[in-house]
């Protein structure tokens, strides 16, 4: 599988995100290890939490994805053991096979969390029990960014050499905290229990009847479906994205994942081009039972249609885009 | 091997060895030297053998296999209940090899910590030796019960097929397995009576296995899969439902909505356990659509004492579960985000209430109501609806207090918050004595009384020292070793103890270890305890299930050392980075406990077995 770099679909490259985390971690370090000396608890012995072998992708949790505790990052040499594992294999989700981490990207990864709207994650951290900036929970609140730089607070939990751009600090710092793998300790089925259901009410249940929320994804070839939640993605480019990452693993050759510098509505056309790439295309059974290509209609009138997404391999989806624009002249 | 060995050790006392055991009274034994009377031990083994089918308890059972080699024979003959705390500490070979007449397994598998991701996942517990070995010589087993064990479908396909008898099945914590097996079970088990997965992983498979039950009348008692994040087909579930005259307990995932859940509920008016699915509607119900009669449906069912679901609730439809609250003894709203205002109209009428777990939405106000109405309360959990170190949690000292004031009877808590103080927590060590279970999550790291900014160390010593049935204890905040030491001193009877983020030193650990002695299992993240510590523990490792200590400062030749002087403790140590063996001597996971078999043969790469 080829490197990560491909799959950053913000358009940052691992080695961006790297320099830029060693330049703003390297004073907040230093910070912590002057206010360490002061803290009461010996933190700065504190150790490693990092997971192992992690390469902090971001975690991408749309709220779909997270309830059914589909790892959510790449990983190209796990294989099938990224769609085995449930909820609670937060580990899974950053063991890489090139062994790479990347830190809690307080930056980077901000763009990311635009796709899933409402849901704090937090990046995992390096190996080398880098800071546990890593958390498996998806917050059930709070929409905005998760994790940021924190401010050095009193209490610094590690006092690593390695850069370390965001730090679990208890205490005054004014942004939101980097979490802490696995605290509080509650389990993840409850985690994204409670992620889904808040997107839910948030929705207010006058809506949630319409429209799908939850569709499967399917993709020819692959062992195990996915499910994903419509209405975390407000376009087709967000979609797609999130759909690229869940399927990596079984996708031949990369697709044109330089990443769009942040376009808003994707045309139609373009999703297609982005799947066209892998040799895959995206459909969807719509409510009358139809298969369609993905990306023909505007985005609300596919969200409130779409019953089911496959991703089939391009040469059997030839006969579909024709009927799907007649279809929808049709509806029109 | 027997489980609590060393408790059973304490509980010895006298025996009277076979051979000063009486003859039988009235056993002529006079006369010709020809005669062979039946030798005392013979009688004996035939009377134990008798007895022994009354003892239950596997303590007593423990107690009564460490007599002589003849009562180890009987009680390995007569045991059939089965409880093995860690699949690791003894073999499936082992187990099957002693206990011959085994009709019910309960096996464990790994350490709690690993639910909070503290380790990776492969770590082990497997099931699928033991169901190899078990489908060979327990081919009388009827129940099962695993708890964060691997599981997978190939397993539960031969526990299907290899025992004609199987009857229960309950998995807690889970993994490994899908819709695929479980459609096993349900089709080839034909006397299957529970089938009860709760908090598992299961993988959807597309499987639509409720329809693989066998047609006709089930056995069925209890069916739970509120877990199971699957849609399933509901005609077949009802049609499930109409067949199982036996059902008492049926637990709903979420894509049952309340249409549904009311047509079961109708057709199976005898339960005494429901858990009600999603508890909203599947659309948009507009003003005066013609809705189910949901309250009479609730008042048909004049058995239910226990409630739970309401897992995306649709809080209008609340007032439909009035009828039955005053018989129910288990509310369950720990997934329903509702106010204060909205569980208070509910729980006013729950007098019976035991067992109450809910959201921390309701708030300090409906805690207060709680306890106004609850005096009959057991057990309370409160969860955090917003589980993050530094998110808004509505629940403080307030609402405890509240609760320890009106529910004096309260044996079991887990409380998660933002705010204490050890006042709060005072005071519930002197209200409520019966408390067996204690557990307090702060959820800030470090944090100190928020008013008088103290360390918690108070408040939890006066738990250890005022609730003297104490078993279980979880601590959090800010906790220097004088918090352990009050462990130490008055924990007596504390079995399992978790520590995250607390202590100063050395010492911290070293009061534990040396001061409770009933202690097995003991769990630790994050606290600077080091080597020094842990060697402290020597004497005591033999009692344990378990040691975990994750991310505090042991290094590895300490726990060599410690493998070293115990050859029959297994010590794990689990690295952070698979690449680098090790960057300093720390490393992230040690997680040691006892066992008959030395290191097992299926660690992963990342652990290493010292």
């Amino acid at each position: 599988m080829s490197p990560p770099l491909v799959h950053d679909y913000i358009g940052l490259s691992e080695a961006s995100s790297s320099s830029d985390k060693t330049s703003s971690s390297s004073s907040s370090t230093e910070d912590e290890k002057n206010k360490s000396s002061i803290d009461l608890n010996l933190k700065e012995t504190e150790l490693r939490l990092g997971l192992p072998g992690s390469k902090s992708p971001e975690r991408q949790a749309g709220l779909g994805l997270s309830l059914f505790g589909n790892d959510l990052e790449d990983k190209p040499s796990s294989g099938f053991k990224s769609f085995v594992s449930g909820a609670k294999r937060g580990f899974s989700d950053a063991i890489d096979g090139s062994g790479k981490w990347v830190f809690s990207g307080s930056d980077g990864s901000e763009a990311d969390l635009g796709k899933s709207s409402g849901n704090l994650f937090s990046p995992r951290s390096g190996k080398n029990g880098l800071m546990e900036s890593s958390s498996t929970q998806p917050s059930s609140c709070l929409a905005g960014p998760s994790v940021r730089e924190v401010v050095p607070p009193p209490k610094p939990v590690q006092e690593k050499k390695i850069p370390v751009s965001t730090a679990n600090q208890h205490g005054s710092a004014p942004a939101a905290k980097a979490q802490v793998v696995g605290w509080p300790p509650i389990r993840s089925f409850r985690k994204n229990t409670m992620a889904t259901n808040s997107t839910k009410n948030v929705d207010h249940y006058g809506k949630s009847g319409s429209g799908c929320l939850y569709v499967k994804v399917s993709m020819d070839g692959a062992p195990y479906l996915r499910k994903v939640d419509l209405k975390t993605y407000s376009n087709y480019m967000e979609l797609s994205s999130a759909l690229e990452k869940m399927f990596s693993c079984f996708t031949i050759g990369q697709c044109s994942s330089q990443g769009l510098p942040g376009r808003d509505g994707l045309s139609e056309s373009h999703l297609m081009d982005l799947l066209n790439g892998s040799e895959y295309v995206l459909t969807y059974e719509d409510k009358d039972g139809d298969w369609m290509l993905v990306g023909d209609v505007p985005w609300e009138m596919f969200s409130n249609s779409c019953k089911r997404l496959r991703i089939m391999k391009g040469s059997d989806a030839i006969g579909l885009a024709p009927r799907a624009m007649e279809k929808c002249k049709n509806r029109n | 091997m027997s489980e609590d060995r060393a408790e059973m050790s304490e509980d010895g006392g006298e025996s009277s060895s076979p051979s000063s055991a009486t003859k039988p009274r009235g056993c002529d034994v006079s006369g010709g030297g020809d005669y062979l009377s039946p030798s005392a031990d013979q009688v004996l083994d035939n009377v134990l053998d008798n007895v022994l089918l009354f003892l239950t308890s596997r303590r007593d059972r423990n107690a009564a296999s460490l007599v002589s080699k003849s009562w180890w024979r009987a009680e390995a003959l007569t045991r059939e209940e089965l409880f093995i705390g860690n699949c690791y500490a003894v073999s499936p070979r082992r187990v099957t090899e002693r206990f011959r007449r085994v009709r019910a397994v309960t096996l464990k598998g790994k350490p709690r910590f690993a639910d909070f991701n503290l380790m990776p996942p492969n770590w082990g517990a497997h099931f699928a030796p033991w169901v190899a070995a078990m489908g060979h010589r327990y081919r009388a087993l009827e129940k099962l019960c695993l708890k964060r064990m691997r599981v997978k479908d190939e397993d539960l396909e031969l526990l299907a097929r290899s025992f004609p008898c199987f009857k229960e099945l309950v998995l807690v914590c889970c993994d490994g397995f899908g819709t695929s097996g479980l459609a096993m079970v349900a089709s080839k088990c034909r006397q299957l009576r529970v089938l009860d997965l709760t908090e598992d992983d299961v993988i959807d498979d597309e499987v639509d296995w409720i329809s693989c039950f066998p047609e006709g009348e089930t056995s069925l008692e209890s069916l739970i899969f509120d877990c199971v994040d699957c849609l399933i087909d509901f005609e077949a579930l009802e049609q499930l439902v109409t067949r199982s005259p036996s059902l008492k307990k049926l637990r709903l995932n979420r894509y049952v909505n309340i249409g549904q859940l009311y047509r079961l509920m109708i057709q199976a008016p005898q339960l005494t356990h429901l858990g009600t699915g999603s508890f909203s509607p599947s659309e948009i119900v507009a003003q005066g659509d013609q809705e189910p009669d949901y309250v009479s449906a609730f008042a048909a069912c004049r058995s239910l004492v226990c409630l739970s679901g309401f897992r995306e609730i649709t809080s209008d439809y609340l007032p439909a579960i009035y009828p039955v609250c005053a018989n129910l003894t288990s509310l369950n709203f720990s997934y329903a985000n509702i106010s204060a205002e909205q569980l208070i109209p509910v729980i006013r009428h729950c007098h019976k209430l035991q067992i109450l777990w809910v959201l921390d939405s309701v708030c300090d106000e409906g805690l207060h109501a709680v306890a106004a109405t609850c005096k009959d309360l057991r057990e309370l959990r409160v969860f955090p609806v917003d589980a993050r170190e530094d998110g808004e949690a509505p629940v403080s000292d307030v609402g405890l207090l509240a609760i320890s004031e009106g529910c004096s009877k309260l044996q079991s808590i887990l409380y998660f918050c933002q705010r204490m103080t050890n006042a709060a927590v005072i005071a519930m060590s002197k209200n409520c004595p019966d408390i067996v279970v204690f557990r307090l999550c702060i959820m800030g790291r470090h944090q100190p009384d928020h008013i008088t900014d103290e360390p918690m160390d108070e408040g939890f010593g006066a738990i250890v020292k005022n609730c003297k049935k104490l078993t279980r204890l979880a601590v959090s905040g800010l906790l220097t070793d004088r918090a352990f030491s009050y462990i130490g001193q008055y924990g007596k009877l504390v079995r399992t103890l978790s520590v995250a983020f607390a202590g100063n030193s050395d010492m911290g650990l070293k009061y534990v270890l040396e001061g409770c002695p009933r202690l097995q299992k003991l769990e630790i993240r994050d606290s600077p305890f080091g080597d020094s510590a842990l060697h402290s523990g020597l004497h005591h490792y033999y009692n344990m299930r378990f040691l975990w200590m994750s991310s505090c400062k042991l290094t590895r030749q300490g726990c060599k050392e410690i493998a070293q002087r115990l050859p029959r403790l297994v010590v794990e140590v689990i690295n952070g980075s698979e690449e680098d063996e090790m960057e300093d001597d720390f490393f992230d996971v040690l997680y040691m406990y006892r066992s008959l078999e030395g290191p097992r043969a299926d660690a992963p790469r990342f652990v290493t077995i010292l």
